[in-house]
């Protein structure tokens, strides 16, 4: 996983509610076997729309996305954070996350940062105003600073370690293997196990 | 202090636990699917890793495999070569599979369930959010991310962060016809699409130990929709009595000893929980959705609602953006609006208590000019209990479409999709825009209201058929 200590970019307000992982990346771009190529199906049903803020060229090259609460949801499918990176998002602001996302995104090195509803709007103000304006997104002090807007936000130290080194997470895990190994010979036999009977 | 369900279970399956870490967790059962595990075996690849633990982990292909012409290749050059290297991986990696096809084939979360893979007391993971159904059972069971996909196969174990527990108690007693799936979208519609976050979910009362594991799984699918991690019931004799002499349950002495520690799996009278839900069952009726989250339902009786009576700035503009795409307007009633499609199946409602209620509905019916209603079972052997049964015949002398068992329908990967603005009353649980197919409006519904909707044309439930000319005594 890349690491992420801090970034500073122009910001793309989206300004929708309740964005579910269907609307991120649909169904049909998820034949694909490969980490790369999502670009063109992040958002794509709003894409086709002109009026569409990611359609704007003041926003082209924006690397940060403030959107609306409860971002995220729905389907377990990495992919949508394959696609905002592919697209070149590097950190997403929202009062809300669903749970599957954010864990999907921290894993990816997709900086995902739970900041106040007023703030988010203030940020999306910000962008709408000022297509230009950039936001920094500092994890290593925990803050997002923008004009006129100075917000700390919370992240576990554990995750802000792996992220901020960026350490991939298997590794770190077969470092316990004595553990597993304590574990798996302690595991009661009743237990399933799908090798065909 | 006493524990909860979910707690007793995770602390059964803590491999390491260090200070300011996420716990270390066992993982019992791994289930894989065509379209969330090609990046994790790629990456098991390229760091020369191998999969732990072959014997806990079983694959199976559902979301892209067409309904029709299983024998004759897959026609879309991409999902076949999706399918195709799900084939490969698990050859190359050890892994059990059951392919298009094959007798065990069929949507994930029906597979597990069935083979009694699926037990209290375990964990069991999935790349794919609806991995919450198997909670039903007493398991912790949570839809994960393909990089914990490849960190469970290289390990079979995941570091999972701390949860909280909410009991959502249900009371009394569900009114004739009204079925699980009402229910659970009543308690989404109550609770939010955000209402769940950061807990697991404890369904529980007199209400919830009354329904079969069918229902049950039915309930603990959808706990997703609430933004949960996870949904649990606690296990009990309805429980121990679906899983006696499945493929995968334990036998004899194991039978004993499993049983054992199964009746251990229920939340100390002295537990705490961080959050409590009360819902009357007896007060509820047949539920349906209008909008494009599953948070956004009313009962059938009910009209649409204007979206200016949203006190919630974000909530009211989320209710303009679904009206504006489902193409309804404020104050309609929801039982005039027709449907071109009806669609029974997926995890949610796919099983084989599900066919039974559709077909008990549609005996004797038709369905009404203009309507296609597609039958996809949730699994091949459901699919073959509902024949020996004679339930294909019921449906296709009504009519309707009796297709091979997959996911269909629940999100279009494959050919059965909606066309741009076409609506349906769906069986399954998401009514996401363009869930079913580009542009394609969905209603969430029962399989007695999807089966009652394609009689009239238009949304209902059976209570609505009775003016309804039957040709022979309908088996309701
Ligand atoms: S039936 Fe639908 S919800 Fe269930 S696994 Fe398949 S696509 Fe997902």
């Amino acid at each position: 996983m890349e690491a992420f200590t801090t970034h500073t970019g122009r910001a793309v307000p989206l300004r929708r509610s309740n964005v579910d992982t269907d609307q991120i990346i649909p169904a049909h771009w998820l034949k694909k076997v490969t980490r790369d190529g999502f670009e063109d199906g992040l958002f794509e049903a709003w894409r086709k729309d002109p009026a569409f803020v990611l359609n704007q060229e003041a926003y082209n090259g924006a690397t940060v996305l403030v959107a609306g609460p409860d971002f995220g949801t729905g389907s377990s499918r990495e992919h949508a954070v394959w696609a905002l990176q592919n697209y070149g998002f590097k950190a997403v602001i929202s009062s809300r996350f669903a749970d599957i996302f954010r864990g999907n995104s921290l894993k990816n090195g997709l900086l995902t940062v739970v900041l106040p509803q007023e703030t988010v709007e203030a940020l999306q103000k910000l962008a709408e105003a000022d297509p230009t304006a950039e936001v920094t997104v500092d994890l290593v002090a925990r803050q997002v600073r923008a004009e006129g807007i100075t917000a700390d936000f919370e992240l576990d130290e554990n995750a802000r370690w792996r992220l901020l080194e960026g350490l991939d997470d298997i590794s770190l895990t077969l470092r316990e293997e004595s553990s597993i190994v304590t574990y798996e010979a302690n595991r009661p036999s009743f237990k399933p196990r799908t090798l065909e009977v | 202090m006493g524990r909860t369900l979910a707690e007793k279970v995770w602390d059964d399956h803590v491999v390491r636990r260090a200070e300011g870490e996420p716990d270390l967790l066992f993982i019992d059962l791994h289930l894989l699917h065509e379209v969330t595990s090609p990046q994790a075996f790629d990456g098991l690849r390229k760091a020369g890793r191998q999969v732990r633990r072959t014997d806990l982990t079983i694959a199976t292909e559902d979301h892209n495999t067409p309904t029709l012409d299983i024998d004759k290749p897959i026609a879309d050059p991409v999902s076949r070569t999706q399918l195709e290297t799900l084939r490969k991986n698990c050859a190359e990696f050890g892994v059990r599979l059951h392919p298009l096809g094959d007798v065990e084939q069929g949507v994930v979360h029906v597979v597990g369930p069935q083979l009694g893979l699926t037990q209290p007391g375990t964990t069991v993971v999935c790349g794919d959010s609806h991995t919450s159904t198997h909670g039903a059972f007493g398991a912790l069971a949570f839809g994960i991310g393909t990089s914990q996909v490849e960190h469970v196969l290289a390990t079979q174990t995941l570091p999972m962060a701390p949860f909280k527990t909410m009991a959502i108690t249900v009371d009394g007693e569900l009114p004739e016809g009204v079925t699980a799936k009402d229910l659970i979208l009543a308690i989404i519609a109550r609770i939010g699409t955000g209402g769940g976050q950061g807990y697991v979910l404890e369904y529980r009362g007199p209400a919830i130990e009354k329904l079969s594991m069918e229902a049950r799984m039915t309930i603990c699918n959808m706990s997703i929709e609430a933004g949960a991690r996870a949904g649990m019931i606690a296990p009990d004799r309805t429980t121990f009595d679906y899983l006696q002499g499945r493929d995968h349950a334990p036998r004899g002495e194991d039978w004993d000893a499993a049983v054992a520690y199964w009746k251990t799996l229920r939340t100390d009278d002295d537990a705490v929980f961080d959050a409590e839900v009360h819902i009357d069952a007896s007060a509820l009726s047949p539920f349906v959705t209008w909008g494009t989250n599953p948070g956004q339902g009313a009962p059938l009786s009910a009209s649409v609602p204007d979206p200016a009576s949203y006190e919630d700035a974000s909530e009211r503009m989320a209710a303009e953006k679904a009206l504006e795409y489902m193409g309804l307007s404020a104050g309609q009633p929801l039982r005039e609006i027709t449907v071109d499609t009806v669609f029974v199946g997926s995890c949610t409602n796919g099983r084989i208590e599900d066919l039974r209620s559709a077909a008990a509905v549609l005996e004797g019916r038709q369905v009404a000019d203009g309507v296609r209603m597609l039958i996809v079972p949730g699994s091949v052997r459901v699919s073959l209990e509902a024949v020996a049964e004679g339930l294909d015949k019921v449906f296709t002398a009504a009519g309707a479409e009796w297709r091979h068992a997959g996911c269909s329908m629940c999100l279009g990967m494959n050919p059965d999709q909606l066309a741009p603005g076409e609506r349906s009353a769906s069986t399954s649980n998401r009514n996401f825009e363009g869930r079913q197919g580009k542009g394609g409006r969905t209603h969430l519904v029962s399989p007695q209201v999807a089966a009652a909707t394609a009689v009239l044309g238009h949304l209902a439930s059976p209570a609505d058929l009775s003016d309804v000319a039957v040709a022979t005594p309908a088996g309701v």
